[in-house]
């Protein structure tokens, strides 16, 4: 009965949003069943349609994972697009200068690297830079909030267009090869490459993009589970998040916890860099995020601020993706963009849930920005 | 003239009308008693609108009139004066008063015109209150004066009053009440909603008694006495005797010399307090609510800013005025807040969870390398607080917010408890707690200190402290005014000190 | 460097706070009667293709204009229902009309008109590049008046400071919410008209980039009272013009100027407003919370 009741209003959100987007499919003169018979079909064929929407949902776990983890603390973290770009930056920059990147510029050779590690010791080193720098970027409006009493969510967004705007400068004038046409930094060198799950898997074509971030994905969505549930650091995470008031009375450093809960969701955010970065385009590329920052929060939303639901939602939210690609191709007049008008009737369905379930109090610290 | 007829009104579970009929004669000072969550403020509430009732009618002038928002109510004259004040801080007093019942037109907002009416109704019904001044520059008196103008303003002919006199000093109280005679003679009808017999039988004309949503009596003030009065709102005598021995005291447990607490604008709220608590005694705090005791067992619980806080608190010869909340704990201080729904429990969180808030990070709750909770612990734990403070439903599953205000606070003081403290303290243990769970948690509160414990008691019940306490200090405007012997002392004696008029 | 200070740039930073000073005054009602508006971009955008769109296909800018308003406020409309009726968080109402609005347009526009998203060219005789520039600055003094001189203005700022004195005061919380919520959906959709029908000549998919949330950052850059947010605006305005200036434009060492610093100087500027560096920067203080009678 209790699961039942933790499906019916995500599953009333996702029908209601599939009826809007027929509307919508209806008014541009197309068929809204044929549009999502294709765009189902083409997102559950195998193996491409499943590879590319577990592919698509990766990045969307780890922000999905990140927004819930903040909400659980009473706290918007609307800045998962700027962590996330920081990080796959970050990650880059350190598998180019650690991965002995060399550079063809003028027909000599330019060495970008300060060192060539093996793959063992770059490829976690450059996890790590993507985790720390999303969790940096994180903990900054976690700190203003907690320090100054700041909205975190006014700083999250401003976060994001600093980000976005530092990150493209560094790449535009440090780490582009010069007289690239596109915002790209160098390629990073093949020791930071991680593997394709085609490479070790049988029956998974190694054509598809689908890559051992994937499997991160998975294990974080574990390890959020055990840290907000099954460790002291949770509870006092979730405590302040419920009642502050009563957090502090409990002992429990509410301003500690802020800055943690907000480190804890940019590093989460920071490892969509991983599969950006060291798994798929092997290069740091401007622009490269397909809101994915912002999808987050409807997949939070959708898969009510649990690993597992956030897992479920986030391979929802990445059929999409792959089935508007294909929509956008195969229909007359339907472009993928009705993946963003199912994705906003979504959030906004969720959004109301508060009312008919008659509790208000599930964005604990939101209610005050002065801490 | 008012009158409510079969008024009922369901929250959820809870019936807080339940058929009532009350009939407030014109011209009248007319009061409503019954103990808390008797419906009194319910009923009320319906009058003006600011509530539905399910069913029942409301009449006026002997014709039945729909009033169903605020709206209504002010155009039927009546008025609301509520128990927090309805006004915006940072607006000055004619803006507040003329919102909603703006004069000019629509495109211009003819405020001097209104400070004139103002000042003139200030002064007709002696209010003295400027109305070019911010509200938040104004005393808490000041401020309920601002409220009665608001009422007079609209012309409100029947003017309802929820509480008024908690927030006032016995002073305060007196003058309000001439101003509201004062009302009576230019013949407003005015309702006073309260649990304070002395001041019924002061002020009213006749009294209504509410009991468990339901009216039990309507009487003429003056062929009634207080006894009666109070059998009518419990439904018993009234005797809140506490089955206790004399105090053995043992060592000085706690210590205040000159202890000072700020608000966080400055202004002292704890004003230079020194006493001792020694082991084995429960010292009383007696004072009207609002000065000070709040913010004093906050500062002792370490729940204030250390900056606010100056002067000397010493726990068994240490000075601990700057530790925080988890070390205070752990030195053996456990705290009763005086509102469990923002302090006291994670209301969504299951009964197990809130029995480790304090105790969440230390072991036995934490197991493994000191991180990982232990289920089991928390379980057993919890199972222990529900059986040895008979919390309902038994279930540790339970979200806190499903249980009862007796419930609950029996699940706040069963985990405070059981930290074993040497000092406790307490604040409104028993309010908006059932008449079963108060004499539970009395009992409690005594085998406690007969285990030696010290406790620090603050009640806005008179009865409850000078029934609990073996010392008893009055507090007024964040000082001690001074100690009585509980036992000898009469309420007179105690309620002029509280005024602070006595030393 | 003199070159760069002109009348041109004075010009530039007038037509370049035009919008965000309409979008700003737009948040200052919703935001006053407590409700956040984040939103303001995803209007904005309502605003811009509603307008490019119907003055393409009418050839009349004010038919385009007025069209703009009404999208603005439908738009606006949802969000005050999601945040009045149904006590949505409003921080993610505004968030999901943000993620519609880039959805709709490049929808609906790529359906119509068969590109990735974009309106066509509107000929030149049918843009208004200065009226609405004329209108942002005298709606200054307007929004002035009626939040402090008008009835309504002092129900509203009640509403957004203490909603349960204004209700006991008689005044409707959840009317007043909607009409502040639905004026900023009608002040902002005009801010984004004028995005594509004022300052270029056609819509282009996600063409605010984030000035509704540069608006937002002007609002609380100037305390939710209008002229210091019209200073605001201005000055944000005046980063953008400068930063638009110095493209292409070289040091002596012969580096050129990156941009990006120059655009990130209103969020850095927020920041530092909000965390209480420069003045304290007090928000309603009802805002973001759902009114709902005590119990």
């Amino acid at each position: 009965m209790k699961l039942f009741n933790e499906l019916v209003f995500p599953l009333i959100a996702v029908i209601a949003a599939f009826i809007v987007g027929g509307i919508f499919v209806l008014i541009i003169g197309d068929d809204p069943l044929l549009t999502y018979q294709l765009l189902l079909g083409s997102a559950l064929s195998w193996p491409d349609g499943i590879g590319y929407t577990l592919f698509y949902a990766t990045p969307l776990i780890f922000t999905g994972l990140a927004v819930a983890v903040a909400f659980r603390c009473g706290l918007l973290n609307i800045g998962a697009e700027g962590q996330l770009y920081v990080a796959a930056f970050a990650a880059a920059w350190v598998s180019i200068k650690l991965g002995g990147t060399i550079v063809k510029i003028g027909g000599t050779d330019v060495n970008y690297s300060w060192a060539s590690l093996p793959a063992v010791l770059l490829v976690p080193i450059a996890c790590l830079a993507a985790i720390l720098m999303g969790g940096l970027w994180g903990a900054i409006p976690g700190y203003l909030k907690a320090r100054f009493g700041s909205h975190e969510v006014i700083n999250t967004i401003m976060m994001n267009f600093i980000g976005i705007a530092l990150v493209s400068y560094f790449t535009q004038y440090y780490y582009k090869v010069p007289g690239d046409p596109i915002m790209q930094s160098a390629e990073i060198g093949a020791a930071a490459h991680i593997p394709r799950l085609g490479s070790f898997i049988p029956g998974i074509p190694t054509r598809l993009p689908l890559n051992v971030a994937f499997l991160l994905a998975i294990l974080a969505c574990a390890l959020v589970y055990v840290f907000l549930w099954k460790t002291k650091w949770g509870y006092e995470i979730r405590a302040t998040g419920e009642n502050p008031s009563a957090a502090e009375y409990g002992g429990i450093a509410i301003r500690k916890q802020i800055v943690l809960a907000m480190a804890v969701s940019g590093a989460l955010a920071g490892m969509v860099g991983i599969n950006e970065v060291l798994g798929y385009r092997y290069r740091y590329y401007d622009g490269f995020s397909a809101s994915y920052g912002f999808t987050g929060i409807a997949v939070a939303l959708l898969g009510r601020n649990h690993p597992v639901g956030v897992f479920l939602a986030a391979i929802l939210f990445g059929m999409l993706i792959r089935g508007g690609i294909f929509v956008d191709a195969f229909t007359d007049h339907v472009s993928k963009d009705l993946v963003e008008v199912l994705q906003a009737v979504v959030i906004l369905f969720v959004a109301c849930e508060a009312f008919f379930r008659g509790s208000f109090n599930r964005f604990g610290l939101l209610r005050r920005s002065k801490v | 003239m008012l009158e409510l007829r079969k008024i009922t009104k369901r929250f959820g579970e809870v019936l807080a009308n339940d058929h009532i009929d009350i009939l407030i004669a014109e011209g009248t000072i007319h009061a409503i008693v019954g103990e808390n969550g008797a419906g009194k403020s319910t009923a009320m509430r319906i009058a003006y609108g600011f509530y539905t009732a399910d069913s029942g009618e409301i009449l006026i002038d002997g014709q039945v009139r729909r009033i169903e928002s605020p709206h209504d109510a002010i155009a039927q004259g009546v008025g609301m004066v509520h128990q927090h004040f309805m006004l915006v801080e940072n607006m000055t007093v004619a803006e507040n008063i003329v919102l909603g019942a703006e004069p000019g037109s629509a495109a211009s907002l003819d405020l001097s015109g209104a400070s004139q009416r103002i000042r003139a109704l200030s002064e007709e019904f002696k209010l003295a209150i400027n109305p070019n001044a911010p509200i938040e520059t104004l005393s808490v008196g000041q401020q309920q004066r601002v409220e009665l103008l608001k009422a007079l303003y609209r012309e409100a002919r029947i003017l309802i009053l929820d509480e008024p006199t908690a927030v006032l000093t016995p002073q305060e109280v007196e003058e309000f009440f001439a101003i509201l005679r004062g009302m009576r003679e230019q013949g407003k009808t005015v309702v006073i909603i309260t649990h304070k017999l002395d001041e019924v039988l002061a002020i009213s004309d006749e009294v209504t008694v509410m009991r468990d949503g339901q009216v039990v009596g309507r009487l003429k003030t003056s062929e009634t006495n207080a006894a009666e009065l109070a059998r009518m709102m419990v439904g018993r005598d009234v005797l809140l005797r506490v089955e206790k021995t004399d105090a053995k005291t043992g060592t000085n447990v706690l210590g205040l010399r000159d202890l000072r607490v700020m608000a966080a604008d400055g202004t002292p709220r704890v004003d230079g307090i020194s006493f001792d608590v020694r082991a084995g005694e429960v010292v009383g705090i007696a004072g009207v609510e609002g000065n000070g005791q709040t913010e004093l067992i906050e500062a002792l619980a370490g729940l204030t800013e250390p900056s606010n806080v100056s002067g000397q608190v010493e726990f068994e010869g240490r000075n601990i005025r700057d530790a925080g909340p988890r070390e205070r704990k752990q030195m053996g201080i456990a705290h009763i807040p005086e509102d469990r729904h923002r302090r006291g429990l994670l209301l969504d969180f299951d009964l197990a969870e809130n029995s480790i808030l304090g105790v969440h990070y230390r072991k036995p709750i934490v197991s493994h390398a000191g991180v990982m909770l232990d289920n089991g612990a928390i379980d057993r734990r919890a199972r222990e607080i529900i059986k040895d403070f008979d919390v309902r439903p038994a279930n540790p599953a339970l979200p806190a917010r499903s249980l009862s205000g007796g419930n609950q606070q029996k699940l706040i003081i069963g985990r405070e408890f059981d930290l074993q403290p040497k000092l406790l303290l307490v604040a409104q243990p028993t309010r908006g707690v059932d008449i079963g769970a108060i004499e539970f948690i009395h009992r409690k509160l005594i085998a406690l200190r007969d285990a030696g414990c010290a406790i620090l008691l603050v009640s806005a019940e008179l009865e409850e402290v000078t029934a609990l306490a073996d010392r008893l200090l009055v507090i007024h405007e964040g000082r001690i005014v001074g100690e009585v012997d509980p036992k000898v002392a009469t309420t007179e004696e105690i309620g002029l000190m509280m005024t602070g008029g006595h030393k | 460097m003199r070159a760069i200070f002109n009348y041109t740039l004075i010009f530039s930073m007038l037509r370049l706070a035009t919008p965000l000073i309409w979008a700003a005054l737009g948040g200052l009602f919703s935001e006053r009667s407590g409700v956040i508006n984040i939103a303001l971009e995803g209007i904005m955008l309502a605003g811009a293709f509603t307008a490019a769109s119907v003055t393409y296909y009418a050839g009349n800018p004010w038919l385009g204009l007025l069209a703009g308003i009404a999208a603005g406020v439908f738009i606006a409309g949802v969000h005050a229902v999601a945040c009045i009726r149904f006590n949505a968080n409003q921080v993610v109402s505004g968030m999901a009309i943000n993620i519609l609005m880039v959805g709709i347009p490049a929808f609906l526009g790529g359906a119509f008109f068969a590109s990735t998203g974009s309106t066509p060219q509107i000929a030149k005789e049918h843009l208004i590049p200065w009226t609405p520039v004329i209108l942002a600055f005298l709606m200054v003094p307007v929004t002035w008046y009626v939040l402090y001189r008008t009835p309504f203005g002092l129900r509203l700022r009640a509403v957004g400071e203490k909603p349960e004195a204004a209700d006991a005061a008689g005044v409707s919380v959840k009317l007043m919410r909607y009409s502040a919520v639905l004026i900023s959906g009608a002040l902002a959709g005009v801010g984004g008209a004028y995005l594509s029908i004022g300052q270029s000549s056609l819509f282009t998919r996600n063409m605010t980039s984030g000035r509704g949330f540069i608006a937002l950052a002007a609002l609380i850059f100037g305390k939710w009272r209008p002229v210091q947010t019209m200073l605001a605006c201005l000055l944000f305005g005046f980063t953008e013009a400068i930063s638009i200036q110095l493209q292409g434009v070289r040091l002596p060492s012969g580096e050129d100027i990156p941009n990006q610093f120059i655009q990130i100087i209103p969020y850095v500027l927020t920041i530092v407003v909000l965390a209480g560096f420069i003045g304290q920067s007090r928000a309603p203080r009802a805002l973001g919370l759902p009114y709902q009678k005590e119990r």
